[in-house]
């Protein structure tokens, strides 16, 4: 009981802690104290613009990524009764991307800064209306993880076309960031253009996250108790697409943050869904503001991408958290 | 007084009827007990009439309105419904689970309001379940699963309780307390109808009964004038000898 009451004070408290980090560390790492002036804008020029308008923008953007995707993925485990659905997993981001990068190929994005994420969103939200209408269909959690991996392969091939037929170089390494997931140089106004769609999902995933405390029993006892299964689903579908398609948006495919962070955090909330989903959203946000650090102070002769560290880190917990779940569990 | 009376309900899917023009009542103050073998529709005739599947003819009223479209939280707070067990998605807290049967209620885990918490503490004591609150569900035997679920229906305080095999799987001890629980519950003026496979346990328990054959139920009334070797025979295909209460099977009928 404890342990719960102060999860997401010291969670928020960590995750300030580490976006005052990711302004103090870089290539040339600044004091604290001119940190502070430079937030506070008492700072020199030079300082000010590292501080705010490279550091403090990529450090968010990573963070609401982060965020976005642990509260989708929590509350898609939540709906779908299965800790490894997650947008990455069941090919939501993936889609989302080809959609986004369909709108690059075409030169559709260079009309309205509106078109890429909008194109995200509605490629994130078409994934997971697919995904919820075959979970209601197949009721088997493998069959329907199969189905994510082959709607996951199905984006990925698609975009891979599209790579093969780029025009130029340019377009072309355009496309390659999607793939890979990136927060570099990131600005305000890319942020300022995806956060309405994120602040939406993630008020639509938190006023029905009840209803996945209700999901625990199985959809019929769910029902039983008073639960609008029908409701239930489309509300965490568009949350999750939402919030999903957003993060797309801005940051390209980031695999398996979303099932990393909600894993960790279901025994600390006896792992109630509903209770997991705030403190999951903070702990990934927290995990990809670490991470994209580390992505800055690793010298490599060029900068690794956010989405494959990601990755790499989140993959072997995924096969792990598999075979960790009982043979014959459902 | 609660009712939930369904009416000549016919379901069909595609090729294949689940139930047909099936009409029964449920009142507060008896325990029914729904008999049949594997197959012959029971689960379908209690979804169907709980509105959870769609008739294709005939309704179900439940306190004057029509389960089809009613909300499902109003009929949550009139009628409680234990589904065949399944494992749960999450290896959650007993306390948790049982609080959840008052999410018609509005509750929020880990938040319950004063008259949530002792709608909870009461359905744990009934269920003898206080000292296992604080253990997580895949700790529990069969028998612990059982009266856990059957706590989060009595939880919810409703006058009508539908319960599909709550004793399935259960030793011989632990069927009796499952339905001792039940019993008390009607005893305190609920009307509850479970499906059962054991006919001993129905004839000792039942005030009604109600049988069904191929979607069809084919007899509905106390036991002492619908159970009987002829009955069982015909519904189960078994050789039998019913003596009051004492019911004994001998075999395949040849």
């Amino acid at each position: 009981m404890t342990v719960a009451r102060w999860l997401n004070p010291c969670l928020l408290f960590a995750c300030l802690l580490a976006l005052f980090a990711a302004c103090l560390l870089g290539s040339t790492s600044l004091p604290a104290e001119r940190v502070v002036a430079a937030l506070l804008g008492q700072a020199e020029h030079g300082e000010h613009i590292v501080v705010w308008s490279i550091r403090l923008p990529r450090a968010l953007a990573a963070f609401l990524v982060g965020a976005a995707l642990g509260l989708s993925g929590a509350a898609l485990q939540g709906l779908l009764r299965n800790p490894l659905a997650e947008p990455g997993v069941l090919g939501v981001s993936a889609t989302a991307s080809l959609a986004a990068t369909t709108t690059l190929y075409y030169g559709l994005a260079a009309y309205s800064a509106w078109v890429l994420p909008i194109a995200a969103i509605t490629g994130a939200l078409l994934a997971t209306a697919f995904l919820a209408i075959a979970a209601v269909r197949t009721q088997s959690v493998v069959t329907l993880i199969l189905i994510g991996v082959g709607l996951s392969s199905f984006a990925g091939a698609a975009m891979s076309l599209i790579l093969n037929l780029a025009p130029n170089p340019f377009s072309l390494s355009d496309m390659v960031n999607w793939m890979l997931g990136s927060v570099a140089n990131r600005s305000f106004t890319d942020i300022g253009l995806v956060f309405p769609f994120i602040l939406l999902g993630a008020v639509i995933l938190l006023t029905t996250r009840r209803g996945l405390s209700a999901l625990t029993l199985g959809e019929e006892a769910a029902n039983g108790i008073g639960l609008n299964l029908q409701r239930q689903r489309i509300y965490t579908v568009l949350g999750a697409g939402l919030a999903t398609g957003a993060s797309v948006a801005l940051a390209g495919v980031i695999g398996f943050v979303g099932i990393v962070a909600p894993h960790l955090i279901r025994p600390l909330v006896g792992y109630d869904p509903a209770r997991s989903l705030i403190p999951s959203a903070l702990l990934s946000g927290l995990i990809l503001v670490l991470a994209d650090i580390g992505v800055r102070l690793i010298p490599t002769s060029s900068e690794l991408k956010l989405g494959v560290v990601a990755a790499l880190i989140g993959a072997p917990v995924f096969v792990w958290i598999a075979m960790q779940r009982r043979a014959g569990h459902e | 007084m609660s009712e939930l009376i369904a009416s000549a309900l016919t379901r069909r899917v595609r090729d294949t009827t689940l139930i047909e023009n099936a009409s029964f009542k449920l009142s507060q103050g008896e325990l029914v007990v729904l008999l049949g073998p594997n197959g012959s529709g029971k689960t379908s005739l209690i979804q169907t009439s709980l509105g959870l599947s769609a008739p294709t003819a005939g309704r179900a009223i439940l306190d004057d309105h029509d389960t089809r479209y009613m909300s499902p939280i109003k009929r949550a707070k009139t009628l409680a419904y234990l589904p065949q067990m399944r494992p749960l998605a999450w290896p959650g807290y007993v306390y948790d689970v049982v609080a959840l049967g008052r999410f018609a209620h509005g509750v929020t885990l880990g938040k319950l309001g004063s008259e949530d918490a002792a709608a909870v503490e009461r359905a744990l004591t009934d269920c003898d379940l206080t000292a296992l609150a604080r253990r997580q569900v895949h700790t529990l035997s069969g028998g612990e699963l059982a009266r856990m679920h059957c706590a989060r229906a009595f939880v919810a305080q409703t006058p009508l309780l539908i319960a599909d095999e709550p004793t399935a799987a259960l030793d011989p001890r632990h069927q009796f307390r499952i339905m001792d629980l039940i019993a008390a519950y009607v005893r305190d003026g609920g009307g509850a109808l479970v499906v059962l496979h054991d006919v001993q346990l129905a004839a000792r328990y039942a005030s009604r009964l109600i049988w069904m054959q191929r979607g069809c139920i084919v007899a509905d009334g106390p036991p002492d004038e619908t159970l009987d070797a002829d009955r069982l025979r015909q519904i189960y295909g078994v050789d039998a000898s019913v003596d009051g209460k004492l019911v004994t099977i001998d075999g395949v009928a040849g």
